[in-house]
Parts: structure tokens; sequence; C-alpha cells
């Protein structure tokens, strides 16, 4: 059954260079001395030094990092949330337009979302008075709402597979149904509300479209800073931050494919 | 108390499919009374009205006296072991078995205790830290009735209790739950596909089919006396003949089958008309088969052609071509150890039953 | 859980469905709702610069002009065009490579497929605008493929590779390769080898048994795969931005540019409306096909 035609194996290998070469150059240049990022010029490490006292991009990644953290967080909370509703709930008035809104913002192009919430929030500005700065807290409910569509599917997914008899069983034993969620619903789909959070904090952090339509003066998140330099061309810091971002992405998930492949062994 | 648990005109409808038909009932206490039938007949969703995890459409539920057609699951004195136990899968043996006890607000000390009897109970007193995927399926299906019997309730419902345990396991594990039922008096209704199960399990079944009873009745009465002929295809294998009566004496009726040309007798109180089509069914372990004709001329007596046969280890199978081409089943016991077979294919022979031994069918 | 439940549970049950659902209706269908609104107001010079919808006396004051500069002005026309077409183009070179490999990593032995499959996964958590201008790097004048190619002697001046319809192709195609892989991965691992080999027994070739038993069978991860990619490179700016020239314009730079260039708001809101209007179709068709996929699954 290994057998696989040499055209198969042909196309995976150009596959997998089509995908991997563009980063492995990225890294080597990112060692590269020259200023003019791709003519080679000796090996030198001063482009990370250069990057540690580039206050600019610190606190753009602090910003980034921060409405990551606390974006994906709310996305996890409302995502379980609608997740547990679409699984278990049942029927009940307005299901289809809440499951319509939350399979949406997933195949919504960027620029549409980006530009309907500025919309609103200009709207609400108007209306209420807030926001009344846009910055941290608008690009932050902006990720939380498309992330939190991403978390429901994941975990909705997960008390699909799950046994509904599970949670009717701690009913039966006295259990009430709030009660139910925490003792057996939540903890059995922990994982998959991790993964949902992982996500969706990848997904703020990977987010320039919306984020730029979204966010307000001061407020440059790291995709902001990041597309501001390299409009201008190839930039040697960059290739170094992009080296980091690469090299710490890759350690981290290849620990958590470790990690996973060891608690999934067969005993 | 006839009635401790009481079903009125209880009816469940899922959109238009109508799942529990208007059916009443009603289960004494300490009864091990089983619900009988084939997928779809209705039998899961009365046993899940029974818990509260379904509101009947009408009708209503009491148990012991108390309507609980629209209590909560959470508030109800029943209990229930799943068909697929569902075990918490984060929670070791010890606290499953506790999880009913701790909803309740038990102190811990009497928790601990109450868990470690109902371990010994159910044989597990070594597992109690076991996390449920080190297991085996007979364990966890123990550790589901501990869980269930923890609370004390008054009424135990069993869905499948054995489905997902393999043939020896079950037969053992059949005469485990008995035991127990026999030795907490706690009234078990069980929800089951299995005919046999049932046939040993039980004090009572009703046969359910399409979201009616058909009969209700010990294991006895619903074998030896089905009411009609779904009850007597469901349970067991029975041959049928369709015939129109033509004599009815005291306990006596005489039909004529066309269908192998002869007039056959079964004994019964039915009130039935002469001219009325109905169907005589004799079960295949109450057909004698032998290679002359049986002196007994009371026995209705049938010529035949052995069709086919197979050897089952205690009994054997005779498939009986009759002139008319019917075929009916004969099962026999094997009493004689023998290499030689008694009977061989084509061999003519003579089937023979009792009329009282033959029911008769309605519909 | 339809079991029945006390008035205390239920308010539980209500803040469940509340929550979620108001946060939605406010931040995900209000949007559209004001987007539409917009669009038929004329833009002004103002703070928000489009007219109010209603006027001094309360009416309603809707202007249809902005969709009617978008349908008669050819340059909005052809950059439709362009975007479906760039679109297309980039999602049958996905196919074209997706296909042989989701295939390969589907029929790799147990241990490499995990492997090969995380590889497939990883680029997404690797900042996307990163990737992009990876390429950046290579297509330059003076970047990796130019040199290479001079140094092997098969051009002698750097050729344009930078800034041209071809580089927003390849960076498409580059950025959403893994969207096609995913979906056709799935389906075809989830797909029984012996029907292959049945077929191949009945006298099947191994083309033919490919065209009569996988290629249906795969289909539906075919289709999702194409919508997953097909979708958001309609609507694709950072792309067309970083690797295309001037006169490549897709739809979704000229939106961005119009609002924030030009800022006339209630041309790009029509722009968004259409561009929603083109994509409703394969939208409402993924929507659909990954409803039942997660049916399938359960």
């Amino acid at each position: 059954m290994n057998r696989q035609s040499r055209f198969v194996i042909s196309v995976l290998s150009f596959g997998y260079a089509f995908l991997y070469v563009p980063l492995i150059l990225v890294i080597v240049y990112s060692f590269n001395d020259s200023r003019i990022a791709t003519i080679w010029g000796g090996f030198s490490t001063r482009w990370y030094g250069e990057l540690l006292r580039n206050d600019q991009i610190l606190d753009a990644a602090l910003l980034s990092l921060t409405i990551a953290a606390t974006s994906a967080t709310g996305a996890t909370i409302l995502g379980t949330m609608a997740g547990l509703v679409l699984a278990r709930f049942g029927r009940f008035k307005g299901r289809t337009l809440f499951a319509g809104m939350i399979s949406s913002p997933m195949v919504m192009p960027e620029v549409i979302t980006g530009l309907s919430l500025l919309l609103l929030f200009v709207t609400l500005q108007q209306l209420t008075g807030w926001p009344a700065q846009r910055g941290f807290s608008t690009i932050t409910i902006a990720h939380t709402t498309f992330s939190m569509a991403y978390v429901a599917v994941i975990v909705q997914s997960r008390l699909v597979a799950m046994d509904e008899s599970l949670e009717e069983a701690a009913m039966d034993l006295g259990g009430r149904p709030l009660r139910v969620v925490f003792d057996i619903t939540l903890p059995l789909i922990a994982p998959a509300m991790v993964a949902g959070w992982l996500l969706s904090f990848t997904l703020s952090l990977d987010d320039l479209v919306i984020a730029s339509f979204v966010s307000g003066p001061g407020s440059t998140t790291l995709p902001m800073y990041i597309f501001s330099k390299v409009k201008l061309g190839v930039s040697p810091d960059i290739n170094a931050l992009a080296t980091i971002i690469i090299v710490t992405v890759s350690i981290g998930v290849a620990i958590a494919w470790l990690v996973g492949r060891h608690v999934n062994k067969p005993r | 108390m006839k009635d401790f648990i009481r079903i009125q005109g209880v009816s469940k409808l899922f959109g238009d499919f109508v799942a529990v038909d208007n059916v009443d009932l009603e289960i004494a206490r300490g009864e091990l009374f089983s619900i009988l039938g084939g997928s779809g007949c209705g039998k899961t969703t009365l046993l899940r009205m029974l818990a509260g995890f379904e509101v009947p459409s009408s009708g209503s539920i009491q148990i012991d006296g108390v309507d609980v057609t629209h209590q909560a699951p959470y508030d109800r004195p029943v209990n229930m072991m799943f068909q697929s136990y569902a075990i918490f899968p984060h929670m070791n043996v010890a606290s499953n078995i506790g999880y009913g006890l701790r909803r309740e607000g038990v102190a811990k000390g009497e928790i601990a205790r109450r868990v470690d009897e109902m371990l010994e109970l159910v044989q597990l007193g070594d597992f109690k830290n076991r996390k449920p995927d080190a297991l085996s399926g007979g364990q966890r299906q123990r550790v589901a009735l501990a869980r269930a019997l923890i609370k004390r309730p008054k009424v135990l419902l069993l869905d499948e209790p054995l489905a997902a345990l393999d043939k020896k396991l079950r037969e053992r594990t059949q005469f485990e739950l008995m035991n127990i039922q026999d030795e907490l008096g706690i009234t078990f209704v069980v929800v089951t596909h299995d005919q046999e199960e049932a046939m040993t399990l039980s004090s009572r079944i009703v046969v359910m089919n399409q979201g009616r009873f058909e009969q209700v009745g010990t294991p006895k009465e619903i074998y030896e006396f089905p009411v009609n002929r779904f009850v007597a295809d469901f349970i067991g294998t029975i041959n049928t003949f369709e015939g129109v009566v033509t004599v009815v004496e005291e306990e006596r009726i005489e039909v004529y089958c066309e269908q192998i040309g002869d007039t056959l007798t079964a004994l019964g109180r039915q009130l039935v008309e002469v001219g009325q089509a109905v169907q005589i069914a004799v079960r295949p372990e109450k057909i004698f088969v032998s290679k002359e004709r049986p002196e007994n001329d009371k026995d209705v007596c049938i010529e035949g052609v052995v069709d086919d046969l197979g050897y089952l280890g205690n009994r054997s199978l005779y498939r009986v071509r009759l002139k008319s081409g019917r075929v009916i089943q004969v099962s026999s016991q094997n009493r004689r150890r023998s290499v030689t077979r008694f009977l061989e294919w084509e061999d003519d022979v003579w089937i023979s039953w009792r009329p009282r031994s033959a029911v008769l069918l309605l519909d | 859980m339809s079991a029945v439940s006390s008035k205390r549970d239920q308010v539980w049950r209500n803040i469940a469905v509340a929550t979620p659902y108001l946060w939605l209706l406010v931040f995900f269908l209000a949007p559209f709702a004001i987007i539409l609104k917009i669009s038929l107001a004329d833009p002004v010079i103002a703070q928000p610069p489009f007219t109010p919808t209603f006027d001094d006396q309360g009416r309603i004051a809707a202007s249809v002009d902005s969709f009617r500069f978008l349908l008669t002005d050819k340059l909005y026309a052809i950059t439709y065009v362009r975007s479906v077409v760039m679109a297309a183009a980039a999602t049958i070179l996905c196919l074209a490579l997706g296909f042989p490999m989701a295939y390969g990593i589907a029929r790799s032995s147990a241990s490499v497929r995990s492997l090969l499959l995380l590889l497939i996964v990883l680029p997404f958590w690797i900042s996307f605008l990163l990737r992009v201008y990876a390429w950046m790097g290579l297509m330059n004048n003076y970047g990796v493929i130019n040199n290479f190619l001079m140094w092997l002697g098969v051009i002698d001046s750097p050729i344009q590779i930078m800034y041209t319809d071809f580089a927003v192709f390849v960076g498409l195609a580059y950025s959403y390769l893994p969207f096609m892989i995913l979906p056709l991965y799935a389906t075809l691992e989830r797909m029984d080898i012996s029907l292959v080999e049945a077929a191949q027994d009945l006298g099947a070739s191994r083309t033919r048994a490919f065209w009569d038993v996988t290629w249906p069978l795969a289909k539906p991860g075919v289709i999702a795969g194409c919508l997953l990619v097909f979708i958001p490179a309609m609507g694709e700016y950072v792309i067309p931005y970083l690797l295309g020239g001037p006169e490549s314009l897709l739809i979704g730079r000229v939106l961005f540019d119009e609002f924030f260039v030009n800022r006339d708001w209630p041309l790009a809101s029509a722009v968004a409306i259409v561009l929603l209007i083109l994509l409703v179709v394969p939208i409402v068709l993924l929507q659909r096909y990954q409803a039942r996929d997660q049916e399938n699954t359960a």
C-alpha cells in the first residue's frame, strides 16, 4: 500500500519545497551582514541586536500580544457558550440565524469584516459617544468577534462527538444543568477550548487588514508595523523578526506535536 | 402495591413521528420489568420519559403515588444505567460512584462509607482508584450499576444493560443483576431488544411495536400464549398456518387450512365463530418428527420430507417440506449420543403435535 | 437536552444563548446593515464623510449614485473580473498541486503521515504577512530567483517578476495552498482504499480507477478546498499590495484605497456590497458543505 507513484512523490517534494524554501531563505538572510538584504555580505547577527533596540517594534509586539491574549480569552468564553448552545440546546427560536452568524465570520473576506466593523464603531460613536477612541478596545472586539466563530466550531464538533449520555447521567444523579456544565461538560471539552484559545491567539497576532480598519492613531499592532516597513521593500531587521517568529512557532508546534503523539500512543 | 409506577395514556411525538402511542402500564414495587421490542419501537423513548429526559406529549407518569410527569431528571427518585454506561472519563471509579451523593450534599465520610459498600456489592473493591479507561467492559458495567444504585432510587432504569458485553459475560451478569435486584428490592425497569435476556431476567415483560404495547405478561405467558402474530414471531420462532374456523366446540376449535389441505385442531377459549379467518401457530420444539406415523390419533399428523437439517449440539433443527410445499421448522433435543444421524436429507417423515401445543391467533 | 427544567435553570440557559447571540447581533449583523445604509448615502467632506440617511424633513434620503457609478465605470467592472480570474487561477493551481499532495499524505504510512500533515498546518501558525514578505526576497530584481537564473546562465539581466500579475498569482497560491490540502486530505483519508482495489480487481486501470472511484468520492473535499481558497483570494489585500504592480488591481485593494485614500465611504461600502453579492453563492455553498461535514463526523 505504501507504494506511492513517482508522480505523487515528486509533487509532494515540490509542494513542500514551495511551502518552505521561502521561509528558509528568510532565515538565512536574517544573518546577512549586508544592508541590501538580498546580497550576501557575510554572517552577522547585527539585525537581531537592532531589533532589540527598536522600541517601536517592541511596543507594537507588546500591544499585539495583549490584544491577542485578551481577545482569545473573550473569544473562548463566547465561543464555548455558542458551541454549547448549538450542540446541546436543541431547537429554539432564532437558531438558524444564530448558526448562520457563527459560521459567517470565518468565510467573510477580511476587507468586508474590517470595513463593516469600522463603520459600526463610527456610528456607535456618533450615537453614544463610545468608543471615544479607536485602538486597543476596538481591535480586541473585532478579533473576539471573528475568533469566537472558530472556537464555537471547534467546541461544537467536540461536543457532537461526545456521548451526550454523560451529561444526562450527571443530571440523572442529581446535578442541575449549570452544575453539570461545570462538573462534566467543561472538563471534557477543555482540550477543545485550549485549542480554540491558541487558534484565536494566533489569528489575532496574524491579522493586519481588520486591525488596520478599526485601529486609531497611536495603536500600531505588530503586523501593521511590519506592513508599513515592508511596503518599502525587503528589510533586514524584518528578516530577523520573521526568523524569531518562525523559529518560536516551529518549536512550539513541534513540542505540542511530540507531546500529543506521546499521549495518543496506545498503551 | 400493584401500581407503584403508573403510566397513563402516555404519548410522545417528535414532530409528526409518533414514538410512543397512548400507552397505559402499571408496574408493582420490586418487580423486574422488561420493555422488549425492536429498534425504533419506542422503548427507549418510554424509558427516557420515566427518567425525565423527555416530556410526554400527553398523559401522565406517577411513581409511588407522586406525579413526576413534569419533574426534572435531577428531582426524580429514579436513576438510570445508560446503554453506553456513560462513565465520566475524567473521574476515577470511586468519584464516579460517589457523584450522585456529592450532588445531594451528603457528608464526606458518609459518601466514602457508602461508596465502599457499593464497591463491595459489585465486587470492584480493588478498582476504587482506577480511571475508567483502565477498566474492562464488564467492570464498566458494574461501575455504572453501582453509581446508579448508590442513591437508593425507588426505580432503577436500565437501558440495554448487557448489550455491550460478550455472550459468556452476558449470561453471568444476568444472574448477578437478578441477585442484586433481589437483595435490594428496588424496582428495575429494563429496556432490551434481546428476547432471551428479557425472558431470563424479568418477572413481567411488555412487548412493544410501533409505539404501542402488543402484550404485557410473564415470560411464560408471552411465550406460550402470544396474543397475536407479532408477539409470536418476535419471541422465538413459530410456524403459522392460515385457515378458516369450521367447528367450534367447548375448548376445541377446528380450522381448515387450505395451504396443507387438512383440518387442524387447537385448544382455546377465544371467542371465534365458524367461518372466521384465523392462524394456528406451533413452536418448533412442540413438534415431533418421526419416520413412522405416530399412533395417537388425537395428535395432528402431517406427512413430509426432510428438506434441510442442522446440528446445533444440544438439539437439531429440521426443515420439513410438506406435500403442499410449505416448509415447517422442527427442533428436537439430542438426548442420545450418536455419530450417525437419526434423519437424513430427503427422508420421508411424519410431523405431529398435540392440539394443546398449538395457539390460535386472531391477527 | 429537551428535559424538563425549573425556572432557575431556565435563566442560565437563557444567559448562555443570549450572550453570544447579542454579541454577534451587535458586532456582526448590525455592521452589515450600516454598510448598506452608508452605501446609499452621498459622499461629503465632513466628519463622518457621508450624508445622513434622513434629511431635514425626516424623509429617507437614499441615493444609488455609488452603485450607478460602480456599474458604469469600466475600471470597477474590469477590477471585479480580474479578481475573479485571478482567484480562480490561484484556486486551480492550488488544486493541481494540492490534490496529489493530499493524496500522497493520505496514503503514506501512519508514522510519516502525522509529520507531513504537521508541515502543512505549520504555516497557519506563522504570520501570513511574513510568509508573503518572504516572496519579496525571492522575486526581487536582485532576489534569489533572478540571481539563481543568472548564475545558471539562463538570463543575463534580471527579469521582472515582482510587481506583476504572475507574482500575485504565485503569492495567492502559496498562501492558500494549505486551505486546499486540509479538506482534501480529510476526505481522501476517510476513503476506503479497498474501493480502489475493488475497481482494479474488476479490471480498471490505475488511471481509470482514479477517475471512476477516487475523484467522485473526493468531490466534497475538492469543492470545500476550492471555496476555501477562492473566497479569501477574492478579497485579498496584502498580496496584491506587496507583490502586485500598480496596474494589478484587485477588488480588495480598491476597496481599501477607496476608503482610506479617497475617503469615499459610500463608494467603498458599495464596493463591499457588490463583492459580497458576488461571493454569496460560494459562501452559502461552503456553509452547506461544512454543516454536512459536521454531521458526517458526528
